[in-house]
C-alpha cells in the first residue's frame, strides 16, 4: 500500500477503510489521499461517520471496545496499522482537537504543559514556560488567561475551553493535526482566530478538519471531502465541490437540501 | 391504649380517602376530566397524604415527648384518641377542599415535601440524641473521675473493687497504630486493584472479579477473627516474630492490622473503583490522543480527577477500622500496652468498651461509665475524620470544578 502514499506530497494515504461499531457499519470502503501542508475539510451531515474516520487516522478508534477498522492508512509511507506501530508515539504525531472541549482538572498551564512534559520537549521551566505561551498565542487564548495561568482549566468559558484544547494539541508539536468541529463552540471573532491558526499551521503541518460550516470549510480548506451515510462521496479541490460538484448528492447537501 | 389502633385506622382512612377523594374529583368535573385543575388521582392522593402525614407527626411527636419525661406507662386514652381526631379532620378538611379549581397536585407536594423533610429530621435528631445520652453518661464519670488521669494516664488497669487506673492513652494507642497498619495494607492494594478492575480488565474479568471482590465485603467481620486467630497470628508468629526475636506472641498489632486490612480492601476498591468509572471518558481520550501511554493517563488525569473521591473512601475505611472490635479481640488481644513491637498483644478503646460492659455491672461506678467517655472520645476521633474528608474534598473541588 505504499505506492500512492510515495507521491511526494501525500502525508496520509488510507485505502479501503471500513469501520464497524459491533454489527453497525460505520464507515464503508473510503479511500483518500490527504497532502502534506494542505488544510483538508470534511463536510456530511451529522452521524455520516466523519468523526469516526478522523479517529481511524491517529486509531483513537482502538480505545472503543466494539471498533473495528480494516483497510490501510499510511503517514509518510508507513503503516500505522502495522503491528510494529506504537499507536502512543503515533498519537504523539497526529495530534487531535476532540469535538467536545475536554480539559484536563489542572491548571490553564499544566493543561497545556502536559504534552510537552510527557514527551520531554522542554530542558528547563524557562523552555516550558516559552512553549506554554507560544501555544496559548497560537490557540488565541493568550491574552484573556495570562493572568490567570494557575486556575483551573475548567474554569473557562466553553468556547475558551476549546481554545485551550487547540493550544493543548499544538503545543506538542504534531505533524497531523486532526480538528473534529473546532469552532462550533466559539463566537465568530474567536473563530476567526482559529482559522488564521489553522492557515498558519498549514505552513507546516497537514490539518483535517470536520466542520458543518459550508462557509467555513471554503475559507480555510485546499480540499475538501464530502461523507454521507459512511461512504466518501466526492474528494477534490475545495473550489470545485463547492462551485461544480460531481455527485449530486454533494450538489444537494452544499445547496442545503440534504443533511 | 396502644398505639395500634389508631395506626390502623390511619392507614384505613387514608385509603379509603385517595378513593372517596377521587371519586368526587370526578363527579366534581362531570365526566369532562379536562375541566380539572388537577388529575381526580391528585386529588386522591392530596387526600391519603393530608389523613396520614400530620396523624403519623402526632404519634412521633408524642413518642419523642413521652421519652423526654421519662413517661414509661402506655399512653393515657386521650393520645390515641387525639390521634385519630387528627386524622380525621385531616380527612375531612381535604374532602371538603375538593372542588374544579382545586390544585390538589400542589397541596399534594406540599405534603410529600414536609414528609421527606420529617425523615431527615428524625435522622438528625437520632444523632443528637446518640451523643447526648453519651455525653450524659461521660459527664457521670468525669464527676467521680478526674479527666487529667483519663486523658493523660499511660497505665490501663482497671479494678473491680475500685482503685483503677484508667488511662485512654494505651487504648488509643492500639487503635491507632492496628488502625494504620490496616490501612497500609488495605490502601495500595484496594486502589490498585479498583484501577485495574475499571482501567485495565475486559468486560468479562470485571464481570467475575467485581461481585467476587464484593462478596469480600461481606463476611462477617467475627469470620475475619477467627482467621486471624487460627491462621495469621500462629503464622506470624512462628515465620517472623520468633526468627527475629520480635517476640512470641500470636495476638498481636500486626495480625489484627493485617487482618483488617484485608477486611477493608473490597471496601475501598469497590468504591474507589465505582469513582474511577465515573471520571469522564472524554479526559481519558484527551490525554491519549496527546500521545500518553495508559499508565500516564491514569495517574495524571484519571486519578486526580478522582481523588476527592478516593479521599473520601479511604476516610470512610479508616472510620471503619477504628471502629472495628471483633478481629481485635480475636487477632490483637485485650491487654492494653503502649509499645512499638507491632508482634506485641495490645488492644483498642472498642475491645475496652464491650470488657467494661460485659459481665456483674452496676451502672454507677466509674469503672462502666468509663465505657462512655471511651465511646465518646472515638465519635469525636471519626467525627473530626469525618470532617477532614469533606474539607480535603471540598478544597479540591474548589480548584478544579
Ligand atoms: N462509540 C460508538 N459506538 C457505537 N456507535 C457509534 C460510536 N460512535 C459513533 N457511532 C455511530 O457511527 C456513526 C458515525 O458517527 P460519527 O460520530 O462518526 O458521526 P459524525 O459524522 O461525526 O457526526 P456529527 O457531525 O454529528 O459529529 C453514527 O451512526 C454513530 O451512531
Ligand atoms: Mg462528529
Amino acid at each position: 500500500m505504499k505506492d500512492t502514499s510515495m507521491t511526494k506530497n501525500i502525508k496520509i494515504s488510507a485505502n479501503n477503510i471500513d469501520v464497524y461499531y459491533g454489527d453497525k457499519h460505520a464507515i464503508k470502503d473510503v479511500s483518500v489521499q490527504i497532502e502534506d501542508k494542505t488544510v483538508t475539510a470534511f463536510i456530511g451531515p451529522s452521524g455520516c461517520g466523519k468523526s469516526t474516520f478522523l479517529r481511524c487516522i491517529n486509531r483513537m478508534n482502538d480505545t472503543i471496545d466494539i471498533a473495528r477498522v480494516t483497510g490501510h492508512i499510511a503517514i509518510d509511507g508507513e503503516d500505522i496499522y502495522d503491528p510494529r506501530v506504537d499507536p502512543v508515539q503515533l498519537r504523539a504525531k497526529v495530534g487531535m482537537v476532540f469535538q467536545k472541549p475536554n480539559p484536563f482538572p489542572k491548571s490553564i498551564y499544566d493543561n497545556v504543559a502536559y504534552g510537552p512534559k510527557i514527551h520531554g520537549l522542554s530542558r528547563n521551566k524557562a523552555e516550558l514556560d516559552e512553549i506554554v505561551e507560544k501555544s496559548l498565542r497560537r490557540g488565541a487564548l493568550w491574552e484573556e488567561v495570562k493572568d490567570r495561568l494557575h486556575e483551573p482549566g475548567t474554569g473557562l468559558s466553553g468556547g475558551q475551553q476549546q481554545r485551550l484544547c487547540i493550544a493543548r494539541a499544538v503545543a506538542t508539536e504534531p505533524e497531523v493535526l486532526l480538528m473534529d468541529e473546532p469552532c462550533s463552540a466559539l463566537d465568530p471573532i474567536a473563530t476567526a482566530q482559529v482559522e488564521e491558526l489553522i492557515d498558519e499551521l498549514r505552513q507546516s503541518f497537514s490539518v483535517v478538519i470536520v466542520t458543518h460550516s459550508m462557509q467555513q470549510a471554503a475559507r480555510v480548506s485546499q480540499k475538501t471531502a464530502f461523507f454521507h451515510l459512511g461512504n466518501m462521496v466526492e474528494y477534490d479541490e475545495t473550489d470545485k465541490i463547492f462551485t461544480n460538484p460531481e455527485d449530486p448528492r454533494t450538489e444537494s447537501y452544499i445547496s442545503g437540501r440534504i443533511g | 391504649m396502644s398505639l395500634t389502633l389508631p395506626l390502623l385506622f390511619i392507614a384505613a382512612l387514608s385509603v379509603g380517602g385517595f378513593f372517596i377523594a377521587r371519586s368526587r374529583a370526578q363527579s366534581a368535573a362531570g365526566g369532562d376530566i379536562r375541566k380539572l385543575a388537577s388529575l381526580p388521582r391528585q386529588h386522591g392522593l392530596n387526600t391519603a397524604l393530608s389523613t396520614a402525614i400530620p396523624a403519623l407527626f402526632a404519634i412521633l411527636a408524642w413518642l419523642f415527648a413521652a421519652r423526654l419525661l421519662s413517661y414509661r406507662e402506655t399512653a393515657p386514652i386521650w393520645v390515641p384518641l387525639a390521634i385519630i381526631v387528627i386524622a380525621t379532620l385531616g380527612f375531612i378538611l381535604s374532602v371538603m377542599r375538593v372542588s374544579v379549581t382545586f390544585r390538589a397536585r400542589t397541596a399534594a407536594e406540599g405534603w410529600i415535601r414536609s414528609l421527606l423533610i420529617g425523615a431527615s429530621v428524625i435522622a438528625i435528631l437520632t444523632t443528637v440524641g446518640i451523643v447526648f445520652s453519651m455525653l450524659f453518661e461521660s459527664i457521670n464519670f468525669f464527676s467521680q473521675y478526674r479527666w487529667q488521669d483519663f486523658f493523660f494516664s499511660t497505665n490501663w488497669s482497671p479494678n473491680f473493687r475500685g482503685n483503677s487506673d484508667l488511662g485512654i492513652l494505651p487504648l488509643l494507642w492500639g487503635t491507632l497504630y492496628i488502625s494504620v497498619i490496616a490501612l497500609i495494607f488495605a490502601v495500595p492494594i484496594g486502589l490498585f486493584a479498583a484501577v485495574y478492575l475499571s482501567e485495565y480488565a475486559s468486560r468479562r474479568t470485571r464481570s467475575v472479579f467485581k461481585p467476587l471482590i464484593e462478596i469480600l465485603a461481606g463476611i462477617p467481620t467475627i469470620v475475619y477473627g477467627l482467621f486471624a486467630l487460627v491462621t495469621v497470628g500462629p503464622f506470624l508468629r512462628d515465620y517472623l516474630a520468633q526468627p527475629t526475636g520480635f517476640g512470641d506472641s500470636a495476638s498481636s498489632v500486626m495480625t489484627a492490622g493485617l487482618v483488617m486490612g484485608i477486611m477493608l480492601i473490597p471496601f475501598v476498591s469497590s468504591l474507589s473503583d465505582d469513582i474511577i468509572n465515573a471520571v469522564p471518558q472524554s479526559l481519558r481520550d484527551g490525554s491519549l490522543g496527546l500521545g500518553s501511554t495508559h499508565s500516564e493517563t491514569i495517574r495524571q488525569v484519571v486519578l486526580p480527577a478522582a481523588l476527592p473521591g478516593i479521599v473520601g473512601a479511604i476516610l470512610l475505611a479508616a472510620s471503619r477500622a477504628i471502629g472495628e472490635t471483633m478481629i481485635v479481640v480475636l487477632g490483637a488481644g485485650a491487654a492494653a500496652r503502649l509499645d512499638l513491637n507491632p508482634f506485641e498483644a495490645m488492644t483498642t478503646v472498642t475491645v475496652k468498651i464491650v470488657s467494661q460492659l460485659t459481665g456483674d455491672t452496676d451502672f454507677a461506678s466509674p469503672e462502666t461509665l468509663v465505657a462512655f467517655a471511651l465511646g465518646l472520645t472515638l465519635f469525636v476521633i471519626t467525627l473530626a475524620l469525618n470532617v477532614l474528608a469533606l474539607y480535603i474534598v471540598r478544597r479540591y473541588r474548589e480548584q478544579y470544578e
